[in-house]
């Protein structure tokens, strides 16, 4: 038979190419190209080779930065992911609650995150802020814009507002799926609440909440905004987390070359750990 | 050992799930549920099992009122529609999962769980994960959980309305033979008509939240006490027609057919039930009367084939052995097993068989 050619399917395939070309591949081959070079004004380039990589993965300040980094992220999943199991296992399944809990959930997600930033600021300020007026009242120190620890607590409590529901609606929507037969049958058996938990709800979520795991991960990595409103990377560099670090580089001190060795060594971990995580909680699943 | 409903009623709100029902259970025995979705088999069997409450009523076992106490208390097994194991266990570990909770050791364990993975054909797969197995396979090691206990009552929920029509099969002849020789009281329930003929014991008719008839499984298909147990107990559904006898000549009120029946009832108008498998394209049985069709739907079912068609203004359903092909709407002569019609008086209880 011979094949006909036809080259109409080009219209199907080009716009898509555009669209990935203006929205990743060539901003991303910008970042690139300034990660090899020295920028002068007037689009003055000099090769520089891996010097930018070298001079970052070296630099005291990066190990900081992400030192910083790792332990936020650590720390807001530590509490995010079993508060959020908790919640979604304490709202209720059917009724009148169900619309009134879920819209509370989602509240928090709707709000703009430099308005969340904006918000915790004021809500934490110890002279009229009320979280921190009322702390300070109660006998507690505390002054985010001055004590690296509560500038922590601060940031750390404000993420935890902000997308803990998100968890709770995974954790929710897994949850509702497991079939009241199986509550059933763990009843029969005799199974404690924490063993229903262990094994019937927890192997249940497994795929939800690998997801929320990745979600949040990638989220809390890249966290820029929030902080920087309520924080700005202070006190010092208490909270200055990567991307705030990276955007100092790049447009305070305009250290372009540099800045874009980090982007994409900043980009490549959390493909990395992204990656590396998945295939880890999907290695035993059976492809449905 | 038995089991008794004493006028057990379930309301929920205002909607009425079960109505008064008493009903009981012997020892040794298999018993079939048989009614369509929603008419109350589910429930009637969380109450027996004690995972859910009757509004009123009271629940006897062996004598004692066990109404209100808990299902893990009762020894008692489920086995459901989906199939239910523990997702991150091995299919040994899930049938070992009751015994565990009771604690026998471990000698016992692995001895019962081998037993009943054998009877089961799971000997093969005892290391895999459900999700690794078959849907056949997965119902079978819900099985074994069920059968691995020793329970007093194990009830089955539509156990193989999810599998495909071979495993089915193949399921539905081993259930059987695998309560043989068991000290226990199993409740079976189902949709299909077909079902409780294969497994046989004991039946009980149910309809919108009540039992129509219980008693032997052949008995309530042979003799329904009343139209509606006869309906329940027909698949594809019966033919119900009026008719009028006067001596020893019955016919059809449109006068279309007409047979002569020594049956003893008074002259007057009747309902006749004929199962569809009693009318058929061929002559059956001794006594057999023609009845003229115009054929609206013929298809085949396996070896069967079953033919829709119009007499008159009335709609039949007929099911014939062998491929029977016919076209849509040609007239055609099919001929009705006389000694098989049921006959109901004007209040619906069976009058005479035969």
């Amino acid at each position: 038979m011979n094949k006909t050619i036809n080259q109409k399917a080009w219209f199907f395939v080009v716009p898509v190419f555009v669209l990935v070309a203006f929205n990743a591949a060539i901003p991303l081959m910008t970042v690139v190209n300034y990660s090899f070079q020295e920028t002068f004004g007037n689009n003055v380039f000099a090769w520089e080779g891996t010097r930018w990589f070298k001079q970052i993965l070296l630099s005291e300040r990066f190990h900081d930065a992400l030192g910083r980094q790792i332990a936020f992220t650590f720390i807001i999943l530590l509490i995010q992911i079993p508060l959020g199991i908790g919640i979604a296992l304490t709202m209720p399944k059917k009724g009148w609650g169900v619309p009134i809990c879920l819209i509370l959930m989602s509240m928090p997600l709707l709000i703009p995150w430099n308005v969340v930033g904006a918000m915790w600021n004021i809500f934490a300020l110890p002279d009229i802020g009320f979280l921190g007026y009322s702390l300070n009242a109660i006998g507690f120190d505390f002054n985010f814009t001055q004590q690296p620890g509560d500038a922590w607590f601060t940031t750390v409590l404000m993420d935890v507002w902000h997308w803990t529901s998100l968890v709770v609606l995974l954790s929710y929507a897994g949850l509702n799926s497991i079939q009241p037969a199986y509550y059933q049958a763990a009843e029969i058996d005799g199974a404690s609440r924490w063993a229903t938990f262990r094994y019937i709800e927890l192997p249940k979520m497994k795929k939800v909440l690998t997801l929320a795991i990745l979600l949040r991960f990638m989220d809390s990595f890249m966290i820029y905004t929030e902080p920087f409103v309520l924080t700005g990377g202070g006190p010092g560099n208490a909270t200055a987390f990567l991307s705030i670090d990276l955007v100092k580089m790049a447009l305070g001190q305009f250290d372009l070359g540099p800045a874009a060795a980090m982007s994409l060594i900043y980009f490549f971990i959390v493909l990395l750990v992204c990656w590396v995580f998945y295939s880890l909680m999907m290695k035993n699943e059976v492809r449905s | 050992m038995s089991l008794e409903l004493k006028n057990v009623e379930k309301k929920v709100g205002i909607e009425t799930h079960i109505h008064p029902t008493n009903i009981k259970l012997e020892k040794n025995t298999i018993n079939v549920l048989l009614g369509s979705t929603l008419a109350g088999k589910t429930t009637l069997m969380q109450i027996m099992a004690g995972l859910d409450k009757p509004t009123s009523g009271e629940i006897w076992f062996n004598g004692d009122n066990v109404t209100g106490k808990q299902v893990q208390k009762r020894n008692v097994s489920m086995v459901y529609q989906q199939f239910i194991n523990y997702p991150s266990f091995t299919v040994y570990e899930n049938i070992a999962s009751p015994l565990k909770i009771i604690g026998v050791n471990s000698d016992e364990i692995k001895e019962r769980v081998g037993k009943v993975a054998e009877l089961l054909k799971l000997s093969a797969m005892l290391n895999k994960k459900p999700d690794e197995l078959s849907g056949g396979q997965q119902q079978r090691t819900a099985l074994a959980r069920a059968l691995v206990k020793d329970s007093d009552l194990i009830l089955l929920d539509e156990p193989l309305a999810n599998l495909d029509f071979k495993l089915r099969e193949e399921l539905r002849e081993e259930l059987p033979k695998l309560f043989e020789d068991r000290e226990c009281i199993v409740v079976y329930a189902t949709t299909e008509p077909s079902d409780a003929l294969m497994i046989g014991g004991n039946t009980a008719t149910i309809l919108e939240g009540k039992i129509i008839q219980y008693g032997k499984t052949l008995d309530v298909y042979n003799k329904p006490e009343n139209l509606t147990s006869a309906k329940v107990f027909s698949d594809p559904p019966m033919n119900i027609a009026e008719i009028s006898k006067s001596g020893n000549t019955c016919k059809l009120t449109d006068n279309s057919v007409q047979w002569k029946s020594n049956i003893k009832i008074k002259d007057g108008i009747y309902k006749i039930g004929i199962r569809p498998h009693n009318i058929t394209t061929y002559k059956e049985g001794n006594n057999t009367v023609e009845i003229n069709g115009k054929v609206l739907i013929s298809e085949l079912s396996g070896s069967e084939s079953l033919i829709h068609f119009t007499n008159g203004n009335l709609n039949w359903v007929s099911l014939s052995n062998g491929i029977q092909q016919k076209n849509i709407g040609e007239n055609t002569k099919l001929f009705m097993n006389v000694d098989e019609f049921l006959y109901f008086d004007e209040n619906n209880r069976l009058v005479n068989h035969g």
